[in-house]
């Protein structure tokens, strides 16, 4: 059988009824097939991983993998997601955001994850808009771009996922694009690898809304912008500032490590039970 | 020699005695965010969890707070958060998610004056419409109230217990009095409480149906990582939990949701009579309201007056059986509430003429006296 074939037969639901929500070209297909290999290769069982999502274009994602999952409110997952991981730490706990759920609605979930260093693997995917609801401006869309609640121009400035995710403790941020497919697979199999809040920003396209709208033209075309703009963190290292203008980094943005709640939290029980002296 | 007695007598205070009955239904996760007057709930837990391998953490707010509780449920634990009503506001929209997603959980409020920041540290019972209607969407409510510190033990148990049998969120309903107040209460450790968990499947994964209608109306609940995968959604959602919009699926899901509450009224509405049966007037109370009520009837007895109580434990699902069996057999039925009138709304909805409704509602963030009560009782008849 092919790898494909094997790949699809164990890990999508056959009870659920395809098609998929997503538009024809969609971004989070490729994100998906990512997400599918990458869990294959922890050797992680079916019933120990536990996928959690929020609402959106990106929170409709569990619905159609064979896991243990968790389609949950607007921002939240994080916070669903943690109750989970402590409950039962043997659980592969892995969150499933789009841009608005991560850092609008979810921002200080998102955060706060991230300081705790809970031992869960973040997942969001960028495509700069709130697609679901129809291309309203999100907090990673551009200055100066169009939405449907920004019809003259975008006069907000946009977070920076990765560097938000960096500066507040995560161990491991990495960022991918969908054009890059193949980095997607071993960014995703290096978060699943560490122990303590890893993050994994996939910039993805909303053709359908924020290419409409920005004349971006079709989903092919803002993947070739991703392939234009997207510069890799050795190359960038390279790199003049003013060259780097308007482009971005992927690859491993950040892997350290720090002690997990978890395992600090271990720590607490010890001292209160008495076996151990603070 | 004489064996050692296993019951423990102490002076507690209604927060403690939730956290004593928490442990006692064996809860082991706790999540929650500082708010007064429930703050004693999480430090005492944040020391007793870790003991027992539990886990205690504190969120970021408390949106987060009832998220991770959810979680924590949905992996196994019983799970409990604690706040007042500013945090209670917040829950709102993951306790609506617990109530479709049908995943156990109890969250304490200990009510204080509204609205908003209101009075932090005054009590008062006007959160009670707030755990009936608070989360959006038409869905069933279990809230309890209790006005003793017994009652406090006693009524955490029995709300994880109905969490647990009918996978509901279960809130209970303190207010600031009873929260803070001390009494001297007796708890054996070896006492055989009955303590309710969640049925699990029996049946293989592959058979396993998630959202099934039984007759009970509470499908078995498997936990994440039980080798049972299934789905879980806020969303309208068949009985394997996936996304419906068939009116023929959404309809039989949402009469099931408040099927497996409304069949099991008679277990989940607690309350008691005092001197009720040869009544001319009787005080429909709860919480601390019941204390000054019970105090007015044995005064307003020694002065000739027939006056009896019916003490509410159960808000919600409102127990309209007790209620309506007061209103036929007094002449005056007296509701003194610590609010605008929430309960004694529900009183006049079920009266049909048989006695005369009249209310004390008290809403200067102090407690309602007994003399108030019989001063109300004297003008009145």
């Amino acid at each position: 059988m092919a790898e494909i074939t094997r790949l699809i037969h164990e890990y999508l639901r056959h009870d659920k009824k395809f098609p998929h929500v997503w538009c024809p070209g969609c971004g989070i297909g490729i994100m998906l097939g990512a997400l599918i290999r990458a869990i294959d290769k922890t050797g992680y069982s079916k019933d120990d991983i536990v996928l959690v999502s929020g609402i959106g274009c990106t929170g409709r994602l569990p619905v159609y993998v064979d896991f243990n999952t968790l389609h949950t409110t607007h921002g939240r997952a994080l916070t669903f997601a943690t109750g989970i991981k402590l409950a039962k730490p043997r659980l592969k706990v892995i969150v499933i955001m789009g841009d608005g759920d991560a850092v609008a609605i979810g921002g200080n979930h998102f955060i706060h994850a991230a300081r705790r260093n809970i031992d869960l693997t973040a997942i969001i995917v960028n495509n700069n808009v709130y697609g679901m609801t129809g291309g309203q401006y999100s907090p990673t869309t551009p200055y100066g771009m169009k939405s449907t609640t920004t019809t003259y121009s975008n006069v907000e400035h946009a977070f920076n996922i990765s560097e938000l995710a960096v500066t507040a403790g995560s161990v491991f941020v990495g960022r991918g694009t969908v054009y890059h497919a193949k980095l997607l697979d071993s960014l995703m199999e290096k978060a699943f690898a560490k122990v303590g809040f890893s993050v994994v920003e996939i910039i993805s396209h909303c053709h359908t809304q924020f290419g409409r709208l920005n004349r971006m033209g079709t989903a092919v075309e803002m993947m070739q912008w991703q392939r234009d703009h997207a510069v890799t963190v050795e190359k960038a290292a390279q790199m003049k500032a003013e060259e780097l203008k308007g482009k971005f980094k992927i690859g491993v943005l950040v892997d350290r490590n720090l002690p997990a709640y978890q395992d600090e939290y271990e720590k607490v029980r010890r001292w209160a039970k008495g076996s151990e002296k603070r | 020699m004489k064996k050692k007695s296993k019951k423990r007598e102490l002076l507690l205070q209604g927060n403690e005695a939730i956290v004593e009955g928490a442990l006692k239904a064996g809860c082991s996760f706790f999540a929650g965010y500082p708010i007064t007057p429930a703050t004693e709930i999480s430090e005492l837990l944040s020391v007793k969890l870790p003991q027992r391998d539990g886990t205690f953490i504190q969120m970021e707010d408390e949106i987060a707070s009832l998220g991770a509780v959810i979680g924590a449920s949905l992996a196994g634990a019983k799970a409990m958060t604690a706040t007042s009503g500013p945090g209670f506001s917040l829950m709102q929209e993951n306790l609506g998610f617990a109530v479709i997603a049908e995943v156990p959980c109890v969250i304490v409020n200990a009510m204080r004056g509204g609205p908003s920041t209101g009075l932090p540290t005054m009590p008062s019972q006007s959160d009670v419409m707030q755990a009936r209607w608070g989360t959006h969407g038409d869905h069933p409510t279990i809230a309890l109230c209790p006005s003793t510190i017994r009652e406090c033990y006693d009524l955490t148990i029995k709300a994880f217990n109905y969490s647990e049998k009918f996978r509901i969120p279960v809130i209970l309903l303190v207010d600031e009095v009873v929260a803070h107040m001390r009494e001297k209460i007796a708890i054996d450790d070896e006492e055989d409480v009955e303590i309710f968990n969640r049925i699990k499947p029996t049946v293989p994964p592959e058979w396993y149906i998630p959202f099934e209608d039984t007759p009970k109306g509470v499908p078995a609940m498997a936990n994440f990582g039980d080798g049972y995968r299934y789905h879980v959604t806020g969303l309208t959602h068949d009985i394997r939990g996936f996304p419906t919009s068939r009116p023929d699926e959404i309809d039989p899901f949402i009469r099931r949701l408040f099927r497996k509450v409304s069949q099991n009224f008679a277990e989940v509405q607690i309350g008691e009579f005092y001197q009720a049966d040869d009544a001319d007037i009787t005080i429909i109370a709860y919480g601390s309201v019941a204390r000054s009520a019970r105090r007015a009837a044995a005064d307003g007895r020694e002065r000739g007056l027939k006056i009896g109580v019916l003490k509410m434990n159960t808000l919600w699902p409102f127990m309209r059986t007790q209620v309506e069996k007061v209103l036929r057999t007094s002449k005056v039925v007296i509701v003194p509430e610590m609010n605008m009138g929430q309960v004694s709304r529900e009183v006049k909805r079920v009266n049909k003429g048989d006695a005369k409704v009249f209310t004390i509602n008290k809403v200067d963030g102090t407690i309602i006296t007994p003399q108030e009560i019989l001063g109300r009782i004297k003008e009145v008849s």
